[in-house]
């Protein structure tokens, strides 16, 4: 196996570079230079916690430690610090690597090794060993769940540019710390091209004027992302040749706009999450994905069982991290949970077989809602659903039945009892958990077992 | 719900707009026809809880059929929109 520093190096031209708001760094000296000192000596064979203020700091320091670590865990932005401890004793941890030493870090016991910048030149011989990569799953926001990937499994998906390496810059809404912006960190670092890094700092408008002004081709976001932009008056700052969504069901609606305001670029639309990889891409314009590609051979092969989306390919996942199930079956089939529906000659996404609510890249499970709104005092029974929403994809929707249905007869006594379910929901939940529609019905579906039917709801 | 008048259609969306900000406690700007959407003091989220509240009370989703309509940048674009929509359902 190749290291990411020696791919680094094979592929940059003297160019390329990542861009940061406030500051930028060219390939070729992440490639050649360490910021480590006499750390890598420490860290050769260690596995650690790589958490960083900054996105720049968190590629200077996957290049780092790639080859020379025995695993590393990549901390998203939003990892609470305390879910640390659960993590370092998970992923068997023995050091931290960072950009900005914080105090959370303290508690946790281990050395904390502090990046500068790249300027030392790495040893001619250097250590090339195959390093585990721990993402976390994409959302949760209850104790984080990680899966095992390798860097040969990540770079799976990306093929040679057709484009001359040196015309092509990209740009990301995603932050590099999740895996949809991962891969094109890993795009960028292994293809030798530029990349414009996001900032959860910058507002979008200054984000747009950033991309264009560094001439932006090729540019990744979540659906979420691209409606978002497509709101922002300085989309027009930027005009992209390659437009990619993933990370969520791209709509048609969505695919339409951008294809109105980039007559002229491919727009296409990837299949991928932090378990299965990058299943396939759809360039055809259109939301869904031809059947043909399914049961088809190739180096990704899926299929489609009790309703929800198979995939196998070498750009899984291997494993959960700690005590979890197996992530395959048998087969080595991830079962990636997405109900699909065929309509014609294409398939369609149908929602989550658990029923997950997915606002806006976060996960939402509807147990957690109802139980809120069951303890309501004036709530009898309450079934919570997804709505598909233009904005953030889907939002938290309840139905319930009333303890006394007279309590809400006159349109200003459901306004009220509304107001006050709410209240009581925004009170124990995070604003994206909260229903944005509370409708009372006068049952609710019930199954043999006595539960609420959400099948037939 | 078509018998909305296209005036009230606008009262209706500001009135959303100020109830949504309420509830989840943002400072919104002045709601002018020129006022860009994202930067009004409201988030995605807000946006989407609007989105879902005006499909319950005027009964129509007009970014769902956004066939011949962009995106909104400002709220004179929104309410365009919604005053459309409303106007197609009841033809």
């Amino acid at each position: 196996m190749t290291s990411l520093r020696r791919r680094v190096a094979q592929a940059s031209p003297a160019t390329a570079r990542l861009h940061s708001p406030a500051a930028s760094v060219g390939l070729a000296d992440l490639a050649a230079h360490t910021g480590l000192g006499a750390a890598r000596g420490q860290l050769a064979g260690a596995a650690v916690l790589l958490r960083t203020a900054e996105q720049l700091g968190a590629a200077q320091a996957l290049v780092e430690l790639d080859g020379l670590a025995r695993r590393l865990v990549l901390c998203p932005p939003d990892l609470a610090d305390e879910h640390l401890a659960l993590v370092v004793e998970t992923a068997g941890l023995d050091a931290v690597v960072t950009d900005a030493p914080d105090e959370a870090l303290a508690p946790l016991g281990l050395p904390v090794h502090v990046l500068s910048e790249p300027t030392e030149a790495v040893p001619e011989r250097d250590a090339e060993r195959a390093t585990e990569w721990l993402l976390f799953t994409s959302g949760t926001t209850g104790a984080p769940k990680m899966v095992i990937h390798s860097l040969a499994g990540l770079t799976g998906a990306i093929r040679p540019a057709t484009t001359a390496a040196n015309r092509v810059v990209w740009g990301t809404f995603y932050d590099i710390r999740r895996y949809g912006g991962l891969q094109i960190l890993l795009r960028a670092l292994t293809g030798g091209v530029s990349l414009i890094l996001s900032d959860t700092h910058e507002r979008p408008a200054d984000h747009l004027v950033r991309l264009g002004a560094l001439n932006v081709t090729h540019l990744s976001g979540t659906p979420s992302h691209w409606r978002r932009a497509l709101m922002t008056p300085q989309m027009a700052a930027i005009a992209p040749g390659y437009v990619r969504l993933s990370g969520e069901i791209a709509d048609q609606a969505v695919l339409d706009n951008l294809r109105r305001a980039f007559p002229s670029a491919a727009i296409g639309h990837a299949y991928a999450s932090t378990e299965a990889g990058v299943g396939f891409e759809v360039n055809d314009g259109f939301e869904g994905f031809p059947a043909s590609i399914v049961d088809a051979p190739g180096p990704v092969e899926m299929k489609v069982e009790d309703g929800s989306l198979r995939i196998r390919s070498t750009r899984t996942a291997s494993a959960y991290a700690g005590d979890e199930p197996a992530l395959a079956d048998a087969e080595g089939f991830v079962d990636t949970g997405d109900m699909v529906e065929l309509r014609g000659d294409r398939f369609h996404f149908a929602g989550r077989r658990n029923g997950v609510i997915n606002v806006g890249g976060l996960k939402v499970h509807p147990e957690e809602i109802e139980a809120v709104l069951n303890r309501h005092p004036a709530v009898a029974a309450s079934l919570v659903r997804g709505r598909k929403n233009p904005i953030t994809g889907a939002v938290v929707t309840a139905a319930v039945t009333l303890v006394d249905p007279a309590a809400a007869e006159t349109p200003e006594a459901q306004r009220e009892l509304r107001a006050s379910i709410l209240d009581s929901c925004r009170a124990a939940l995070p604003p994206h958990k909260a229903p944005a529609s509370v409708q009372f019905v006068p049952s609710l579906a019930v199954t043999p077992g006595g539960k609420i039917d959400r099948a037939h709801a | 719900m078509q018998s909305v008048v296209q005036g009230s259609v606008r009262e209706l969306v500001a009135e959303q707009f100020r109830s949504t900000a309420f509830d989840q406690e943002r400072e919104m700007q002045p709601l002018t026809d020129n006022l860009v959407l994202l930067d009004s003091g409201l988030d995605s989220l807000c946006f989407a809880i609007i989105v879902a509240q005006l499909e319950d009370d005027l009964g129509v989703d007009p970014f769902s059929d956004l066939d011949d309509g962009f995106f909104p940048v400002t709220f004179a674009d929104f309410v365009k929109l919604y005053e459309a929509a409303v106007e197609k359902a009841a033809a």
